[in-house]
């Protein structure tokens, strides 16, 4: 077994968690040597309860489509991300933290809104959205930041357009979200957060939604599930606030690595550039890749569960790592490199099992049209600042990058 | 080739529509899966693979 030095507690030798990466595009060297070594390994949290934390891809999907493994956050010793995601998971539970057939029925009150034909009408739109921002970033010239002038800005809008939620709102709820799923955030100030995000906006929201229905998503919810009480509106608020931060942090935050990874690896870019049929296939090589939720999707057993060697004995906590499980060389070949020619499509960024992201054919259009139109219109496109000096966004349970300034020919 | 889809299982994610377009797609109202070929041709053999690769609700099956 490999040595855990810096990552372990250094009056219980329990190793910790999250452990802190050493290169931004890549997952903490650790979980690689877990990954070999120790591919079920105990791990210490925040909250100071220990979780089995497991890195090889195919264990991962075992357990995440494991009727004995609990998506269920109120139970005793589930473990939780940050303060904050417990806090509004607990007020607010939504389909994420449900089992079957508890989660069936709430979740397939959204499966249709998402469905891949809805998605690709909505294409047109988000063309359209891509344009204009590139345009703005031609007219004003180098340098830019991609983030805020092209990244971010997407996907808020598309969630505007889908919820029916007032664009003008969106710096505010954007702030509110970071609050919310940074790992920082003092407890008192998360829940300040979670009461300003769901008691006060996205309940006033519901209730003029109530008032004047108009052709969005919520409005559907309040018509159709609301109003003949499959819906209560406490269950209605975790769905819209679910939604609200799960659909554009995410999608953000891949897209910006995503661009990241090209720009450090010219080749690839240059691949794309020359072939830009090869798009599909490079978006799933970037949510491989770069797998923003990276920190693993939390479970909890609820019965002991024998895994080759080991037993997961009931009511203990376990962290699947997506991430980790999407760098196993078993599955992709060199995993630690970007290829964007490989067939990456079955990576588990997304998640696995039924609790697979909900908005992905929308992220997934939204990832393509992107990163295709950006280096499509600007080939020349490269960074202006080294990236040892960009900031990332290692506390959040969402991991990103703050800024991505570039530049030219122009 | 006989395919069998679990509605039951479904949780409307797409992967299926995406890796064989011609096999599946979802239904209007509810986003769960629906077949559209039972017996599709040998020449689909390797999409229909990939759809049961990436089914995260293992609701499909392939027989023969
Ligand atoms: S991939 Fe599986 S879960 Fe997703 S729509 Fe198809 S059958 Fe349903």
């Amino acid at each position: 077994m490999s040595e855990f030095a810096a990552a372990s507690c250094p009056f219980s030798g329990m190793r910790e968690y999250p452990i802190k990466r050493a290169n931004p595009l890549d997952p903490a060297p650790e979980l690689a040597e877990l990954r070999a070594d120790e591919p079920f390994a105990k791990v210490r949290l925040w909250t100071g309860q220990d979780a089995w934390l497991v890195t090889r891809y195919d264990d991962v999907r075992k357990l995440l489509t494991d009727p004995r493994v609990s998506a269920d956050n109120t139970l005793p010793n589930f473990p939780g991300a940050t303060p904050g995601m417990l806090a509004v998971r607990t007020k607010y539970p939504s389909f994420i933290t449900m089992d079957v057939p508890e989660h069936t029925q709430f979740r397939r009150m959204l499966t249709g809104e998402f469905a891949v034909k809805k998605i690709e009408a909505l294409k047109p739109r988000i063309q359209q959205v891509v344009d204009e921002r590139i345009d703005a970033i031609l007219a004003k010239g180098p340098p830019s930041d991609i983030v805020r002038d092209l990244t971010l800005a997407l996907p808020i809008t598309m969630i505007c357009d889908l919820l029916g939620v007032p664009y003008e709102d969106q710096d505010f709820f954007h702030a509110k979200a970071d609050l919310i799923t940074d790992s920082r955030t003092p407890p008192d100030v998360s829940s300040k957060a979670i009461q300003e995000l769901c008691d006060v906006y996205i309940a006033g929201l519901i209730e003029k939604k109530n008032q004047h229905p108009t052709d969005d998503l919520l409005s559907r919810l309040v018509v159709n599930q609301l109003r003949p009480g499959h819906l209560t509106p406490i269950q209605l608020i975790g769905i819209a606030r679910l939604l609200l931060i799960a659909g554009h942090d995410t999608s953000a935050h891949t897209m910006s690595l995503g661009i990241l990874a090209l720009l450090e690896n010219p080749e690839q870019k240059r691949a794309l550039i020359d072939d830009p049929t090869l798009i599909n296939s490079t978006v799933e090589e970037i949510l491989r890749y770069v797998d923003v939720t990276h920190n693993g999707r939390r479970r909890i057993a609820t019965a002991d569960i024998e895994m080759g060697d080991h037993v997961i004995r009931k009511g203990e906590g376990i962290i699947a790592h997506n991430a980790a499980a999407n760098r196993d060389s078993d599955v992709f070949p060199d995993a630690d490199k970007f290829r964007i020619h490989r067939d990456a499509r079955h990576h588990i960024a997304f998640g696995y099992g039924v609790h697979q992201c909900l908005g992905q054919p929308l992220a997934r259009a939204e990832l393509q049209i992107v990163i295709g139109t950006l280096f499509r219109r600007i080939p020349s496109l490269a960074l202006a600042a080294p990236v040892s000096s960009l900031e990332f966004k290692e506390t959040s349970f969402v991991y990103g990058v703050e800024r991505i300034p570039v530049t030219w020919e122009s | 080739m006989r395919v069998i889809i679990e509605q039951a299982k479904c949780c409307g994610a797409g992967q299926c529509v995406l890796a064989a377009p011609d096999i599946f797609d979802q239904r209007e109202d509810d986003g769960i899966v629906i077949l559209l070929q039972e017996n599709p041709s040998e020449e689909s053999r390797a999409d229909v693979l990939q759809a049961i690769k990436v089914c995260p609700a293992l609701a499909i099956r392939l027989e023969g």
